[in-house]
């Protein structure tokens, strides 16, 4: 299947039964399916007059409970800025998707990664996260489409998937006997009272500036714990790494490519991908950095994750940006050339 | 194929495959016929077009008619202007890549007339049980009468082109007749051929009627 596909058929799986967007490219595979799939199961697929339209939609699902997401490409995630603000404000579980594309502006319709900032800073005004996973295959698409779901509810707050052009478009065959946990008891859904308990209210509106801040302290612990339980991501020959690439979703795999090709060469030069961007997996990368001379952070885009590199190894060795931007994706060969001027920076020691 | 109408038409369903048969079958074509193109009339996909076999195309002299807007950051359904050459000029074999599902049979509208009239060409289902709306032989169905309802040009034959990319193994295609054959049941069509890439060619040789290996693999 293509990589939105998966996503598509993923939410599904996870008990999706509503779906609201607005097609923009390279992500529209993930609508049209939803509007093939939703009416034979009962479900609810509505193409939206608007991203922000659609982003309220969701919220208004997500406070009845039910598992419901949205999904754009980067200036419709914009347009939703807002809707994500409001769903963190009122602490309701969402997933939304973000198949990346060139910006800024309208930008172009190839892939990026140049929402990075935009997805793990905030999607939005005001203090708050939002979990980022960033898949690297159509297998992870769907894995990780599973694990957003189940993730938003447990935290109740916003999943997003951070693809990009490339990974929704490419086609893989992929497993869909995922496992899926039960969702969890929703005790503050307004689902009604039938008269026998108190009204939830979603909100994200306090007349008191003292508790508006006790929500916001109470939502960075929730936050604290995150950071310290839910990281993922993967290593690959790290143990012996003097070099350490840094490089999710396609950059990844690219690099992948790339290192295989420096080990031939005898260099030793390992990766790191962050499967949670945020929150990013600061361990491995400072362990990394107790062994590892360099590191390269391998991005479609200007140099964004190379930030959170720098702050992971407190910077303890350099970080060099190897990237290319604008819907333009880095061949092996860059990176290879990447990685042998960083070897023969370091000297003697290859 | 026995014999080759002057137009063949591939359709089905998105992601289906057609590209890629598109490409294999204008090769094919080009070793009986001096003049051949390849029309792209994809008003869907925005990556992973027949303009990336440019440089294949130019190397075997097959015409590539195309938008100058295919692969470029211009996000609109866009024809080529010369599209008209596939009706105009019948000196010409043509080979004509549609975009998927019914949505990207509209595009044949503009042409369908011409081409009914002269009534020289071949309209081929391209299916492949591995996509996931496509598993079965009523879902394909469904998308073909759909893909016919739009551009007004029945279906006269069917490729299985069933494949799991670089995970198709011989089973795979083996598995995949029955269901090409239930399908090609179900619309009253001729089963034309069953693709079948390259590297398992001579071990399916022999095994299934009508194999056309796919001699070029590229990822569209």
């Amino acid at each position: 299947m293509k990589g939105n596909e998966a996503i598509a058929e993923a939410a599904i799986i996870a008990g999706c039964r509503h779906y609201f967007g607005y097609p923009i490219t390279p992500q529209t595979e993930i609508a049209a399916y939803m509007a093939k799939r939703m009416p034979k199961i009962g479900g609810t697929f509505l193409q939206a007059e608007s991203e922000i339209a659609a982003i309220n939609m969701v919220y208004g699902v997500a406070s009845t409970g039910l598992r419901v997401m949205t999904s754009s490409s980067s200036p419709g995630i914009s347009l939703k800025g807002e809707g994500l603000s409001y769903l963190a404000g009122a602490d309701l579980p969402a997933l939304v998707v973000n198949v990346q594309r060139g910006g800024p502006g309208l930008g172009g319709i190839q892939p990026s990664q140049s929402d990075y900032f935009q997805a793990t800073r905030s999607g939005g005004h005001g203090d708050f996260r939002m979990i980022v996973l960033a898949p690297s295959s159509v297998q992870e698409m769907a894995e990780l489409t599973v694990k957003g779901f189940e993730l938003a509810d447990q935290y109740r707050m916003t999943a997003m998937i951070l693809a990009d052009g490339t990974m929704g478009q490419m086609m893989e065959p992929v497993a869909l006997d995922l496992d899926v946990k039960p969702m969890p008891e929703k005790q503050w859904a307004t689902t009604g009272t039938k008269m026998n308990r108190p009204h939830n209210i979603v909100n994200s509106l306090f007349l008191d500036p003292a508790a508006l801040e006790q929500t916001n302290f109470e939502r960075f612990e929730r936050y604290k714990f995150i950071e310290e339980n839910e990281t993922m991501y993967e290593e690959y020959l790290t143990d012996d790494a003097e070099i350490v690439i840094a490089a999710f979703g396609i950059a990844a795999r690219v690099s992948k490519n790339a290192i295989d090709e420096a080990r031939k060469q005898g260099i030793k030069v390992g990766m790191i991908r962050p499967i949670t961007l945020w929150p990013f997996p600061v361990a491995p990368f400072r362990k990394a950095a107790d062994k590892a001379k360099a590191f390269i952070s391998v991005e479609l885009s200007m140099g964004q994750m190379i930030e959170d590199v720098r702050l992971a190894i407190d910077c303890k060795a350099p970080v060099t940006l190897c990237n290319r931007v604008g819907g333009m994706i880095p061949s092996p060969e860059q990176v290879l050339e990447s990685i042998r001027q960083t070897a023969a920076s370091l000297g003697g020691a290859n | 194929m026995k014999e080759f109408k002057r137009i063949t038409l591939l359709c089905g369903h998105y992601g289906s495959g057609k590209t890629n048969v598109a490409v294999n079958l204008a090769l094919e074509l080009r070793k009986t016929f001096d003049r051949v193109a390849v029309a792209d009339l994809d008003i869907v996909n925005p990556y992973f077009r027949t303009k990336d076999s440019r440089e294949d195309f130019e190397a075997a002299d097959i015409r590539l008619i195309c938008s100058e807007y295919a692969n470029t950051n211009v996000d609109i359904p866009a024809l080529p202007p010369d599209m008209y050459t596939v009706t105009d000029d019948r000196s010409l074999q043509v080979v004509i890549d549609v975009g998927g599902d019914d949505r990207g049979a509209l595009a044949l509208g503009r042409i369908a007339p011409a081409i009914l009239e002269e009534g020289n060409y071949e309209m081929l289902a391209v299916i492949n049980s591995a996509r996931p709306l496509t598993r079965t032989p009523a879902d394909t169905v469904e998308v073909l009468r759909e893909i016919e309802g739009a551009c007004k040009i029945p279906f006269t034959g069917l490729v299985n082109n069933t494949n799991l990319g670089r995970e198709t193994d011989e089973s795979v295609i083996l598995n995949s007749v029955p269901y090409a054959q239930a399908v090609a049941e179900l619309m009253q069509i001729p089963l034309v051929m069953t693709t079948v890439p390259q590297w398992l060619y001579d071990g399916l040789k022999g095994k299934i009627d009508r194999l056309f290996p796919l001699t070029l693999q590229k990822k569209y």
